[in-house]
């Protein structure tokens, strides 16, 4: 599952989850005049997002007093020596779960993606350009240093600077001016109105550090842990940060974060005692740790989903009757249940998950209909032809299914060549540079994001390479919607477009897996990511 | 040891350090024959033209390669390694953290695998035929057939899963104590000596076997030598020559070779930092690595080569 990793791009982090309840304007947002957020949160379409994408023996722990003390030690999937604590380089799960240890952000995502208040007391707007952000007066860096706003413009503004090799360099463009304009208040103005800004600051990218910090061979944040040890690619140990500004937490004394990227290692590690909880487990190996008594399995459904990317720019592959055929040549059914044994949802193709709260309801689901596929596949003059299909460990599941397509291609007179390139350097050489490839995509925290940059017409990630004016025009019409429904409705044109033009084929969507002893408690899903939207470390506490 | 031993030895030295030099240009150049750079790597699918050319200048990869080796090359000579591409830490630093691990990993493995090896090997040269060269023979011949990250996931499934008595992981940092020590690397230990005690046991076998059939032997055997005695101070010290040599081809394979059982026990050794370095395109980290890994090939092909001679009175004059 290295690929996860390999595709979290800018704001990894997955599309806000359900629909329901009005509570989700929870207690973190003590402080704010109840009309202000609720304005925000209806602007930046936040509001009402609750359920989770979360289950399993949480749900009890939960009901427990915590208790302080003890130590973990926790496995995610990679370690390198290009592990940092350098937010703004933040790639992979290791670093998002190592700069959560460390750091915290202004806002910070719940278990419904909703982004609450965190080092921001008070967030504001002005036509969703102009931001005022009030910031906590009791937060303490771990060298004792109080919390300013000179901090924040720092960590905010710097990953303008070309040279920072910031991840989210594409999404810190918007920033037009930061500035303080008290000792704890910023003023952030955007090039052009954005109602998501709180859901973009909730990124790890975005966490908080000290004014003027250029070295990060130790991290000093605001974060529950304190960094005690990092050595790259080998360990990171966290110890607790007795003045963290969340009263009472974190519980554990310390907390040592390794990577294991062999899956089958992970998960002997866990049942052999050396490791309390692992990230991403192999829905083949979820039965095994099940059967052990004293662990369990937490799954999290997310929008996750790896694409058949079928580009437009070549003939004679960018007929659109070759796209649909593509499209009614996938098994989903077989995908979910035989490649990921349960552990994954039907998708329509396109990105938006059932769970997410702009979801489309009212899009027919389509099938695996090998006479539709034939009858396109003759009407793109097609029939009879050999396609070359690329497929990579790089992107998760994508062997199996292409070669579950090539069984089916076969039946309708069409002859798919399964083409099997490394996963080393796969985003840089073949990923949206042959005709059938396939891609990776990690959840986004908002719609608008991932149609942005990925299904924009002009986006450096449009992976098919379609061009729909009517989408564009859709999209920016929809960032400036103030009013949900009508946000909603504009997004749902927007999935139906994609639906039937796109050249993407999304068969389904993952859940993320992860695995820990029951004796660690606290957990829950963040469907941001694994590891509870890799924010595990201030949540979580052993008992006995 | 008399000047011409002297000689042959500064002269092998010599030849190393041309080795290493030769070795080093043509990793260069390998590893720029990949795709991508350190830069790409970097930023993955977030790059951009203008911050992939911020981070290239930073890195001075918009140099010529010809000129980042060189400057490469005379930061060696004044001892210094460089700076990690990737992590920006000193590679110092970095295979600070590392080398001893593997030595410490290689070590052990050492200690166990060559006495076992050596006595098994001797013991079947001077049984051969016997059922129990037999049973060695093919013992020693399974194990080198059966890839390492096998033996080493049953071992774990077997020890760490199912009884619990070792570690599953192998932390060079929780060995305060013996028992800790022992649990953290009683596995990957097991795992390397299956490989390498097959090996040095075979080649040990051939050798002595070879030398127990010349006549020397017979005449020992003929004035009524004890066999013992007839192995191991008549055959043994003319064996000495190739049994050194398998030793150390065994024992270089230790450093670099374990990236399987570095991978499957997560060990924090200096094969997967190089595997790591690769990855990423951070070129002085690779040419570091690269550096010790041949470094300790000739020298321990040395060390071979020069026990062979002074073990050989002909050669010694």
């Amino acid at each position: 599952m290295t690929t996860q990793d390999r595709t979290t791009l800018l704001m990894a982090g997955p599309t806000a989850m359900p629909d329901a309840g009005a509570e989700a304007t929870g207690p973190a947002l003590r402080g704010v005049s109840r009309r202000d957020m609720l304005r925000l949160l209806a602007s930046s379409g936040l509001m009402g997002a609750t359920g989770t994408g979360l289950l399993t023996a949480a749900g009890n722990a939960m009901a427990q007093t915590p208790k302080k003390g003890g130590r973990i030690r926790a496995a995610s999937l990679s370690s390198s020596t290009a592990d940092t604590l350098d937010p703004a380089k933040g790639a992979l799960s290791t670093d998002y779960a190592r700069a959560f240890m460390f750091y915290s952000g202004l806002t910070q995502f719940d278990a419904s993606l909703t982004p609450q208040l965190a080092l921001a007391e008070d967030i504001r707007h002005s036509r969703a350009t102009v931001w005022n952000i009030k910031l906590r007066k009791d937060v303490q860096f771990h060298d004792g240093k109080p919390l300013t706003a000179a901090d924040v413009v720092y960590s905010l503004l710097r990953h303008k600077n070309p040279a920072t090799a910031s991840k989210v360099k594409s999404l810190a463009d918007q920033f037009q001016e930061i500035k303080a304009v008290g000792p704890v208040e910023v003023q952030i103005t955007l090039t052009g109105a954005n109602a998501d800004l709180p859901v973009i600051l909730a990124a790890p990218q975005f966490l908080i550090i000290k004014d003027g910090t250029t070295d990060f061979s130790t991290a000093i944040g605001t974060g529950p842990y304190k960094c005690k040890t990092f050595q790259p690619g080998v360990r990171t140990v966290g110890i607790r940060n007795e003045n963290f500004w969340k009263p009472g937490k974190p519980y554990l004394d310390e907390i040592e974060l390794i990577g294991i990227s062999d899956e089958p290692a992970r998960v002997n590690a866990l049942l052999s005692g050396d490791v309390q909880m692992i990230l991403a487990v192999n829905p083949r190996s979820t039965s095994r740790i099940k059967s052990k008594p004293g662990f369990a399995v937490i799954e999290t459904k997310s929008g996750l989903y790896t694409d058949l990317v079928i580009r437009q720019d070549k003939a004679p592959y960018n007929s659109p009757d070759f796209a649909l055929a593509m499209k009614y040549l996938m098994d989903r059914t077989q995908i979910r249940d035989a490649l990921f044994r349960g552990y994954a949802v039907l998708a329509n193709d396109q990105p938006i998950p059932p769970s997410h709260r702009y979801h489309f309801a009212g899009l027919p689901q389509r099938a695996y209909d090998l006479d539709k596929a034939k009858f396109h596949l003759q009407k793109s003059g097609l029939a009879g032809a050999t396609v070359p299909l690329v497929a990579s460990t790089a992107a998760e599941g994508s062997i199996d299914m292409a070669v579950l397509m090539q069984q089916s291609a076969q039946k309708i007179g069409l002859k798919l060549t399964v083409n099997r390139v490394p996963g080393d350097g796969y985003w840089s050489n073949h990923w949206m540079k042959h005709p059938l490839c396939f891609g990776n995509i990690n959840p986004r925290p908002s719609a608008d994001v991932i149609f942005t940059q990925f299904f924009k017409s002009d986006a450096a990630w449009n992976e098919s390479g379609w061009k729909n004016e009517q989408f564009d025009q859709l999209l920016l019409l929809a960032r400036a919607e103030a009013d949900d429904s009508k946000r909603k409705k504009l997004y749902g044109d927007m999935q139906v477009l994609i639906h039937e033009k796109c050249g993407i084929g999304i068969p389904v969507f993952m859940s993320f897996i992860d695995a820990h002893t029951t004796r660690l408690k606290g957990l829950s899903g963040i469907p941001f990511g694994g590891f509870m939207g890799y924010m595990f470390a201030e949540h979580v506490w052993l008992d006995g | 040891m008399n000047r011409a031993t002297l000689t042959l030895i500064a002269k092998r030295l010599a030849a190393a350090c041309l080795t290493l030099l030769l070795v080093s240009a043509v990793i260069f150049l390998i590893t720029g024959l990949l795709p991508g750079d350190a830069a790409e790597q970097a930023l993955g699918q977030s790059a951009t033209p203008e911050t992939l050319a911020a981070l290239r200048a930073q890195l001075g990869l918009d140099q010529p390669a010809h000129l980042r080796y060189f400057h490469w090359l005379t930061q060696l000579l004044t001892g210094n390694l460089g700076v990690s591409a990737m992590s920006g830490l000193p590679v110092t630093t970095l295979i600070a953290t590392r080398l001893p691990a593997s030595l410490v990993l290689a070590g052990v493995t050492a200690l166990i695998s060559v006495p076992i090896a050596l006595s098994l090997g001797i013991v079947s040269a001077m049984r051969q035929g016997s059922m129990l060269d037999r049973g060695f023979n093919l013992v020693t011949i399974s194990l080198v057939a059966v890839p390492e990250f096998l033996v080493a996931t049953l071992a774990v499934l077997l020890f760490a899963v199912k009884l619990n008595w070792l570690s599953a992981l192998s932390n060079a940092a929780d060995t305060q104590t013996l028992v800790d020590f022992v649990r953290a690397y009683a596995l990957p230990v097991m795992t390397l000596c299956c490989v390498i005690i097959a090996q040095m046991a075979r080649m040990t076998r051939a050798a002595v076997i070879d030398q127990l059939g010349s006549s020397y032997v017979e005449m020992a055997r003929l004035k009524g030598a004890r066999p013992v005695r007839v192995v191991l101070t008549h055959a043994l010290p003319n064996a000495i020559g190739p049994i050194a040599n398998a030793v150390a081809l065994s024992l270089s394979y230790l450093l670099g070779g374990v990236v399987i059982v570095e991978t499957i026990f997560n060990y924090p050794g200096i094969a997967s930092l190089m595997v790591d370095a690769v990855t990423n395109r951070d070129m002085p980290l690779v040419q570091a690595c690269a550096m010790i890994f041949c470094a300790a090939y000739l020298l321990l092909v040395l060390v071979a080569d020069t026990v062979a001679i002074l073990s050989n009175p002909r050669l010694r004059k």
